[in-house]
């Protein structure tokens, strides 16, 4: 077993540093540059632009660049945001308990009501419980984020005046009251994501639930006289969890990511909308470091699904 | 003549026989407007009005939390650092310059005891060197006194290349000594009649120098008070996260009397226009947003019964079409776009002039601009003393037709016309952006009914407006026959806004782009009155060398003015803002306060 984890650590490394090189080369050959805005600006010469690109090694060739980038990163310096001139590990670690916050909540709002729903969906499949859950799981996942976002604002904000829809991460309160509106200010986002989670989660869940159900030992165990409750739980969802559980893990990278398009609309100061200022103003360090954590992630959960599931599945050897 | 009766005129003022405002209007008109009459005034020995912003408030503190929000949040807090003006907005909550830049373009004392002026001894005779008087007794947020020396380090600190600041152009070609604890004085290489430039406005904010001395040059960046600032400002520093959050409170030890209003400050960033206009406007979960570039329609329909209005500061912000005069379709020498060839369509005078006559500026204003715009003629428009009167504008298809059939430019086939061969066909590009795209279709659409065919292009706007040398589409590069952007413009005085015309300023490969003549115009005239006009002392000589400028880009049509573009902004009904279109948001930011 640790043998196998080490070998998948080692194979890990070279498929890293290709990721690593295939993002700097990217972003190193997408146009622009972190100084955009001062080049209408009459009051200063695009010497002074030119002057910061030299200085800031843009100009180096792209080759150079990199290996100053991953020698860097070798020694744990992540470098310098080129627009806010800031450490970009502390620019992260300041982002990344909301996001933590937020996606987590979302995630586990998804949870709360995809493996319920699913599992039950599936015991009685084709009742209308069934067919509820499988329209209003469709129309969940053919709605994006951005227009179901704008929906709640207009509807929640705008006309009922009942929530905030600016996220703010510093509430004057304290005690009971501080927790109350931080519940209060997430409840949208949350729901948004949450929601929209949950239904492609349902779908899933209910199709590794009825895989399961009508096998055979589940008959055996109901001949037994076992009650429905227990069939289900103890006997069905073990096994039907197995490739969520896979699902689950793969999606916690997403959770470290952030969601780029709810972070923007409900201005959340998460790890997303750090991303998508950074990409916006061609700040290549802190897009390389965003992308790259974010690559590891994946590398790791992916690591970790395999080991879960030999865990879970212990039919599954891993050699 | 009318040099002479303004002689005349600045003796009344001075001795009282006529007021201030009385001068002004005489001034406006003749055509110059209120900053420039203020300056003349200024310059003919009359000091300028401590401009007397009405503030009601009797007492410091006690408005509550004011909260504004940017949606670019600010990503520094260094005012000499700053990028963009959000930066800028975001650093002048703490950090102060000697003066700042009020709503007609009068000079607003901040840490200066006074204007300088001829009068009181500031301005010298040839227009070398600015002296300026400190206000006493002002301390910097860590109690430290305010003194010349914190001046003439930030001097040394924006001027140093290793510092890599911003404002390098601004301090570079200065110098900088201590006369007293409480003066100093700026010394120009040459007459330099707009002489309110270093230590004014945004780039003019000192740095404390018990603080950032270790940190001049290459370790500028290392300073720990990059991001949380020592200023003498209104507000005291509480707390910042770069693109997100700024937070102040009320300094108790401010300079000025009464102020600040309010006990608290919050600078949210993030999110989009129109949503943050929602915040402010419909649901007022905020008392002031930054930049709403937003259509007027959304505006009006967020405005019926909301809890906010949109309010508008006017400066010289320009949105043109630039003409292309040399061909950006044969390459010369690894260079498009080069000054050895000549544009086969756009140096026809008569073509750009049709074209100017093809752009329906009042549909433009009417469909997309709405109260954010004002037609002109112009390029330059403002402040008003520098504002021609001598051009003039209209939008006829029948004539634009006219002019191109007397030119020889027939309609052939598929209604496109030509000439020797070569079809009126034209690439017009500017940067992605909504009203942008809008006024390419209008002006396309007016273009095909006199016979022009326009092939539209956008590009990104970090591509657009970025330095880098080996991208095809920046718009100094101008691969284009003709483009659209907006030109801001950053202070009361054209000679930044004017200067880049000039021929030895031509965009091009030998110095990498970095000339600011995108349009590549040449014109001697033109160099010699932005000469004449850089030295000149006399103020109204000095307006009618760039109102001359103005008038010789308008004949030779390198430029089409869609816009003259005002600075809008959405705001609480109750909250007073102190805005001006010749500085930043946040400039006076001490004399904003609530009305109850």
């Amino acid at each position: 077993m640790s043998q196998y984890v080490l070998r998948r650590l080692l194979i890990a490394i070279p498929s890293l540093l290709a990721i690593s090189l295939v993002l700097f080369v990217v972003l190193a050959l997408a146009p622009g540059d972190p100084f955009s805005e001062l080049a209408t600006n009459p009051n200063v010469p695009p010497e002074v632009q030119a002057a910061l690109r030299a200085k800031f090694g843009l100009d180096d060739p792209i080759y150079l660049r990199y290996v100053h980038w991953i020698a860097a990163m070798a020694h744990g310096d992540w470098g310098f945001s080129f627009v806010s001139r800031m450490n970009v590990d502390t620019l992260i670690l300041q982002r990344l308990p909301t996001t933590l916050y937020v996606i987590g909540s979302a995630q586990i709002l998804a949870l709360l009501i995809a493996i319920p729903v699913g599992v039950y969906a599936a015991t009685k499949p084709y009742s209308p419980f069934d067919q509820i859950a499988n329209t209003l799981a469709f129309i969940g996942f053919s709605l994006p984020t951005f227009f179901t976002g704008i929906l709640f604002i207009l509807i929640f904000s705008v006309t009922l005046d009942w929530l905030p829809f600016v996220y703010t991460t510093d509430i004057k309160a304290t005690g009971i009251r501080w927790v109350l509106e931080m519940i209060r200010q997430a409840i949208m986002p949350v729901a948004v994501l949450g929601l929209f989670q949950a239904a492609s989660m349902t779908r899933f869940v209910r199709s590794a639930t009825l895989d399961v159900i009508r096998l055979d030992y589940v008959t055996t165990a109901r001949a037994k006289g076992l009650g429905q409750a227990k069939v289900i739980v103890k006997h069905v969802m073990r096994n039907a969890m197995i490739p969520v559980v896979t699902l689950i893990a793969l999606q916690m990278p997403a959770v470290f990511g952030g969601a780029i398009v709810t972070e923007q609309i409900f201005r959340i100061p998460g790890i997303g909308s750090l991303l998508i200022s950074s990409i916006l103003s061609n700040d290549t360090p802190v897009v390389m470091a965003v992308t790259f954590v974010f690559a590891c992630l994946v590398v790791l959960f992916n690591l970790i699904a395999d080991v879960l599931y030999g865990w879970l599945d212990p039919r599954i050897s891993l050699r | 003549m009318l040099d002479k009766k303004l002689r005349s005129m600045i003796g009344d003022v001075k001795d009282g026989r006529m007021d201030r405002r009385a001068f002004i209007q005489r001034l406006a008109a003749v055509g110059l407007t209120a900053p420039l009459a203020n300056q003349i005034l200024a310059l003919g020995g009359v000091a300028m009005a401590q401009s007397p912003a009405p503030y009601p408030p009797t007492k410091r503190g006690g408005g509550g939390p004011l909260k504004l929000l940017w949606w670019q949040g600010p990503t520094l807090l260094n005012p000499h650092f700053a990028t963009g003006t959000k930066d800028q907005d975001g650093s002048r909550l703490f950090y102060e310059p000697l003066a700042s830049w009020d709503a007609d373009g009068n000079l607003n004392p901040i840490l200066a005891a006074e204007i300088p002026s001829v009068a009181n001894g500031g301005l010298a005779a040839d227009a070398k060197s600015v002296t300026w008087k400190i206000k006493p007794g002002v301390k910097w947020h860590d109690g430290k006194p305010l003194t010349a020396d914190d001046f003439v380090f930030t001097w040394q600190y924006a001027a140093d290349p290793a510092t890599a600041a911003v404002s390098v152009s601004t301090y570079g070609d200065i110098t900088v000594e201590k006369v007293s604890d409480l003066s100093i004085r700026v010394l120009f290489k040459t007459p330099t009649p707009f002489w309110a430039n270093a230590f004014v406005g945004a780039y003019g904010c000192v740095l404390p120098k018990h603080v950032f001395a270790d940190y001049k040059g290459a370790k500028s960046r290392e300073a720990p008070n990059n991001l949380s600032p020592v200023g003498t400002g209104p507000y005291k520093f509480v707390e910042f996260k770069p693109g997100d959050l700024i937070r102040g409170e009320l300094n108790p030890d401010y300079h000025m009397p009464n102020r600040p209003y309010f006990d608290t400050i919050e600078m949210k960033g993030g999110g989009d226009a129109v949503s943050a206009a929602r915040a402010v406007i419909q649901t007022g979960e905020f008392d002031f947003a930054w930049n709403m570039q937003v259509e007027d329609d959304v505006l009006l329909r967020l405005e019926k019964g909301g809890k906010g209005k949109t309010v508008y500061a006017v400066g010289g912000d320009i949105e043109f079409i630039a003409i292309n005069f040399t061909d950006p379709n044969t390459e010369v020498d690894g260079e498009r776009s080069s000054m050895k060839t000549k544009h086969p369509i756009l140096s026809d005078p008569n073509v750009r002039k049709a074209l100017a006559l093809l752009v329906d500026r009042e549909s433009v204003k009417k469909a997309i601009y709405g109260r954010a715009g004002r037609t002109t003629a112009n390029y330059l428009n403002g402040p008003e003393k520098f504002v021609s009167k001598n051009t003039s504008w209209e939008f006829s298809i029948e004539k634009a037709s006219k002019m191109l059939d007397d030119a020889g430019w027939k309609v052939g086939a598929e209604g496109i016309r030509e000439k020797d061969g070569k079809k009126l066909k034209l690439l017009y590009q500017t940067s992605t952006n909504g009203p942008r795209q809008k006024t390419q279709a209008i002006v396309k659409q007016a273009c095909q009914k006199a016979g022009i065919d326009v092939e539209l292009k956008s590009v990104v706007a970090s591509v657009f407006f970025s330095s880098d040398v080996a991208n095809p589409d920046t718009y100094p590069k101008f691969y284009a026959d003709i483009e659209m952007f907006q030109i801001p413009m950053t202070q009361p005085d054209p000679s930044l806004h004017m200067r880049r015309y000039i021929s030895a300023n031509v965009a091009a490969k030998e110095n990498k782009w970095q000339g600011q003549n995108f349009p590549r115009y040449v014109n001697k005239d033109y160099d010699a009155a932005i000469a004449a006009a850089e030295t000149e002392t006399d103020p109204v000589k000095r307006a009618t060398l760039y109102i001359k400028c103005n008038d010789l880009l308008w004949q030779d049509t390198v430029f089409i003015p869609v816009m003259h573009r005002l600075l809008v902004d959405a705001c609480s009904n109750t909250v007073r803002p102190a805005l001006s279109g010749w500085a930043n948001r946040t400039d006076n930011i001490q004399d904003w306060y609530r009305e109850a």
